[in-house]
């Protein structure tokens, strides 16, 4: 028989699961401050110091507060592009190469289409078209692999990783080539600088923050919105959750692997060709390593909801941008940052830990990651 | 032979699980030598009885005493040294493992540090032989029929010295023969001693082969009654809690015009071996036509070709003049198909979705439940409570998700999504398989229901008193081909049975 205690209102339901998926991650960031703190102390240092020294220098200031949102627009959306693929069933671990594809080609618009067109285009015009671009090619990185696996089953995993390297490599051998920036002052690699047309504006003078932050956010609720509120995200979740009932269901379930992977590598395109037009006004090499791979963990932490992702993107900044801060007051090594991060995820991940150290009982459901090689 | 020695004793066993009360002070005994025969709906407390007793789960409550000595039993391990042993209705065999290999595993026997299958397999000889069960130690599990796999199981528990052994719904993974079987094999268990507890929810089963009869529901026992005493009504009477038709009565039969044509049809499995050859048949509006065959002889096959997850290799289907053969299930369903799958939870159902998601799982995609690729919220609910009012759902509410409810309502939501639709053809593979008596009287009621408003029913069941109490005519299944199309009236029981067996004397 089942209690009759349960809720019956839609919004108590809907807050209840909210409730319900935040808990761990939350367990898993307490735990793993303090197990943080537990280490500071280990080698000497005061954790007190060293946890206000990061949120000084994340939340403290203007400029503190700017620079965190200039570190998570890229965690949004990569974290969005890896979140989407999970919830359609997929693991998208190429966030990374999509992202440099979308940043490559936003780049090339950015810097070379007045030059090809011979004529100034108009700023509004340019910038868009930069983005889509980047948005666009980083979505056919990804749909690729998408068709690969609805018409031969190759895995995602296997051939994200290998698009990766493609992508990655071929990134470097364009921008020490063809696409290097060759004004007599530059040594790295880098394209030129894209035209003033092609810049996103900043939000406030003399702060770094641009406007691909509240465009970050508007993504978010926009792929919120697609995937609980249209039928393609009806689609998606379905898939995800049980190929076996979309196809019975009468959904085409290769078109919408093919789908979610191309929107998936769009969010992540999208990521490079924020960072170009908002952020560096150039692709350089190296700028973006590790923004796909903590994409992973983002979307884990979020428990791929993108709301969740949102927070987990502001606390991946947090940690990163607050670190100079705390390296400064502590003289602790940077390091431990990625340690903490790792900490978290890795009570996030195996989640029996946390539940085993705070007495919370299972559940159902569980966050379906993959379903297996060839699956 | 009820005057025997009692082995096993319950008394006052109470188990609370959150919000459900499994097991309300329970009092059961079993005496040595007999099969005492447990019997009750899903959820009615049969299997956390068990679980208690072989050590699964721990009692809040109550004892059980073994041979009259109150037993501590904390796990497995504890009633397997009192000499219990259970076989799952799941079986936990290794498929790649011989059956030594599985008879010992948990138990190795090692001689010079590695493992001594020899006397392993000396030792399962002399149980098979003595029990009559023919199992041969050398055998890959893997390739043995479910029946053998069953009786590996029982070699298990007797290998360990189990002199009480408890089978959970043993006959569910088998046929009428390989059923047959098993109660010779439980019989003569008990003539060497052994005591069996029978877990089951089939009354035929329980009248023809128990010594007692324990009859349970919602975690309560209802009374133990012996077989000579009662009858299937009284033993449903018992289990449901009300008066329950066991067979749904229906009318004369009114066919019209032909629905569903299947024109030499044949389907490849998923290792690309021809599991259907060449089938042909009608369905008229207004029939129920049952496809009988035992498990695994290309009739889940033949309905996935029929409803488009499967591509037939050659072939024509026809639905209400409609050639779609190979189309997607889609254009299938939206031709006028319902279609009640044969894996609910796997292809029915998607448990995580609440259940007024699952209620438009076919239907989302088209006004009103969605408008320009927008769904509609307020279209999906209504459309759901109106179902689980119409179908009788039990569901604390419409947003809970379908994996939380019993799977008799699980049933009966895919039942009320598929039917309220308007349809021509109903496809209904193994509809009632796992189901308590309430639900199987409930979905029979509902079938019926359909052909008498001119519907054409395809019904493929393994369940030949299933087949028999619904179909207008009757199609048997061997082998990918169909043996014989006859009218259930012109038929018997015994005759379905060889053609299911492959006995091809009297094809017409």
């Amino acid at each position: 028989m089942p209690s009759e205690k349960q809720s019956n209102s839609r919004v108590n339901q809907i807050l209840r699961s909210a409730l319900d998926a935040s808990l761990i991650p939350f367990l898993a960031i307490v735990t793993a401050v303090v197990l943080g703190g537990i280490i500071i102390l280990s080698v000497g240092g005061n954790p007190l110091l060293a946890y206000s020294g990061m949120l000084e220098g994340s939340l403290g200031s203007k400029k503190a507060l700017s620079e965190t949102a200039v570190w998570a627009s890229p965690y949004i959306f990569a974290g969005l592009a890896v979140a989407l693929a999970f919830k359609g069933g997929l693991f998208n671990i190429g966030a990374e190469g999509q992202l440099a594809v979308g940043a490559v080609f936003s780049a090339l618009i950015g810097y070379a289409l007045p030059g090809w067109l011979g004529f100034e285009i108009p700023a509004f015009i340019h910038v868009t078209l930069a983005i889509l671009i980047g948005m666009i090619t980083g979505g056919i990185w990804a749909g690729i692999v998408g068709a690969l696996k609805a018409y031969t089953g190759g895995h995602e995993v296997i051939n994200t990783i290998m698009m990766n390297y493609i992508a990655l490599n071929t990134t470097s051998f364009l921008l020490n080539g063809v696409m290097k920036d060759h004004s007599p002052t530059n040594a790295s690699a880098r394209t030129p600088l894209i035209a003033e047309g092609a810049r996103l504006p900043v939000m406030f003078e003399g702060l770094r923050i641009h406007w691909g932050f509240v465009l970050a956010l508007l993504v978010a609720f926009l792929i919120w919105w697609i995937l609980n509120k249209t039928t393609l995200g009806f689609e998606i979740r379905t898939v995800g959750l049980n190929p076996d009932a979309a196809k019975y269901a009468g959904i085409n379930v290769k078109r919408t692997i093919i789908i979610t992977m191309m929107l998936s590598g769009m969010l992540a395109g999208l990521a490079g060709a924020i960072e170009v037009t908002g952020l560096n006004y150039r692709h350089e090499l190296g700028f973006s390593i590790g923004y796909g791979y903590d994409a992973i963990a983002i979307a884990l932490l979020g428990k791929s909801h993108p709301l969740g992702i949102v927070l987990a993107s502001l606390l991946f900044a947090i940690m990163r941008n607050g670190a100079t801060r705390m390296q400064f007051l502590t003289q602790l090594p940077v390091d431990l940052i990625s340690m903490l991060q790792a900490l978290i995820l890795l009570f996030v991940a195996a989640d029996a830990i946390v539940r085993y150290i705070y007495r919370i009982k299972a559940k159902g459901e569980r966050v379906v990651l993959t379903r297996g090689w060839g699956g | 032979m009820s005057k025997n020695k009692i082995v096993l004793e319950v008394k006052g066993l109470t188990k609370q699980f959150p919000g459900v009360l499994a097991n309300d002070n329970i009092n059961f005994d079993l005496h040595k030598a007999e099969i005492h025969a447990l019997l009750g709906e899903n959820g009615a407390g049969k299997s956390t009885l068990m679980n208690l007793i072989y050590g699964l789960h721990n009692a809040d409550k109550g004892e059980i005493l073994v041979n009259g000595k109150t037993a501590a039993i904390e796990s497995p391990k504890d009633s397997i040294a009192l000499g219990i042993g259970m076989v799952h209705q799941h079986f936990m065999l290794i498929p790649v493992f011989t059956v030594a290999e599985n008879v010992m595993l948990g138990d190795e026997t090692v001689k010079n540090g590695s493992l001594d299958r020899t006397a392993v397999a000396a030792r399962i000889n002399e149980i098979s032989k003595q029990y009559s069960l023919d199992v041969d130690p050398n055998a890959i599990v893997g390739s043995l029929p479910v029946g053998i796999q069953q009786r590996v199981e029982i070699v298990k528990t007797l290998y360990r010295n189990a002199e009480i052994v408890i089978l959970d719904e043993p006959t569910a993974v088998l046929t009428p023969q390989e059923a047959d079987d098993l109660f010779r094999i439980m019989r003569d268990l008990t003539a060497r001693g052994v005591s069996i507890i029978f877990i089951t929810h089939k009354l035929k089963e329980v009248l023809a082969v128990a010594d007692r009869i324990t009859v349970m529901r919602a975690g309560r026992v209802v009374d133990t009654v012996v077989p000579a005493k009662t009858d299937s009504a009284q033993l449903a009477n018992m289990m449901v809690g009300r008066q329950v038709i066991l067979t749904v009565p229906k009318k004369d039969r009114k066919a019209n015009g032909e629905i569903l044509k299947v024109e030499n049809v044949s389907v490849r499995d998923q290792r690309d071996l021809e599991t259907v050859h060449n089938v042909s048949f009608s369905v008229f509006g207004g029939e129920v036509f049952g496809i009988a065959g035992v498990q695994g002889n290309g009739q889940t096959e033949l309905s996935e070709a029929l409803t488009g997850l499967r591509t037939p290799t050659g072939g024509k289907v026809t639905i209400a003049g409609k050639d779609l053969t190979g189309k997607s299930p889609r254009i299938i369903t939206e031709s006028g198909l319902a279609h009640i799958p044969e894996d609910r939870q796997r292809h029915g159902l998607v448990l995580n979705y609440s259940v007024v998601d699952n209620m438009a799982l076919c239907d989302y995609y088209h006004a009103p439940f969605s408008q320009r690729g927008v769904l509609q919220p307020d279209a999906l609910d209504k459309n759901a409570r109106k179902l689980i009012k119409e179908y009788d759902v039990r569901t604390p509410s419409p947003f809970v998700s379908a994996g939380n409810l019993s799977g008799g309502n699980q049933q009966k939501v895919i039942i009320a999504r598929e039917l309220s639709r308007d349809v021509k053809l109903v496809i209904a593979n193994q509809p009632t398989r796992g189901l308590d008596v309430g639900s199987i009287e409930y979905i029979h009621t509902e079938i019926i229901k359909m052909r008498d408003r001119g519907v054409a029913v395809l019904l493929i069941s393994a369940e030949l008193d299933e087949i028999m109490a619904l179909s207008d005519r009757i199609a048997v299944m061997y082998r990918g081909q169909i043996v014989a199309i006859v009218e259930t009236k012109k038929t018997t029981r015994e005759q379905l049975g060889l053609w299911m067996a492959g006995v091809h004397a009297e094809r017409k």
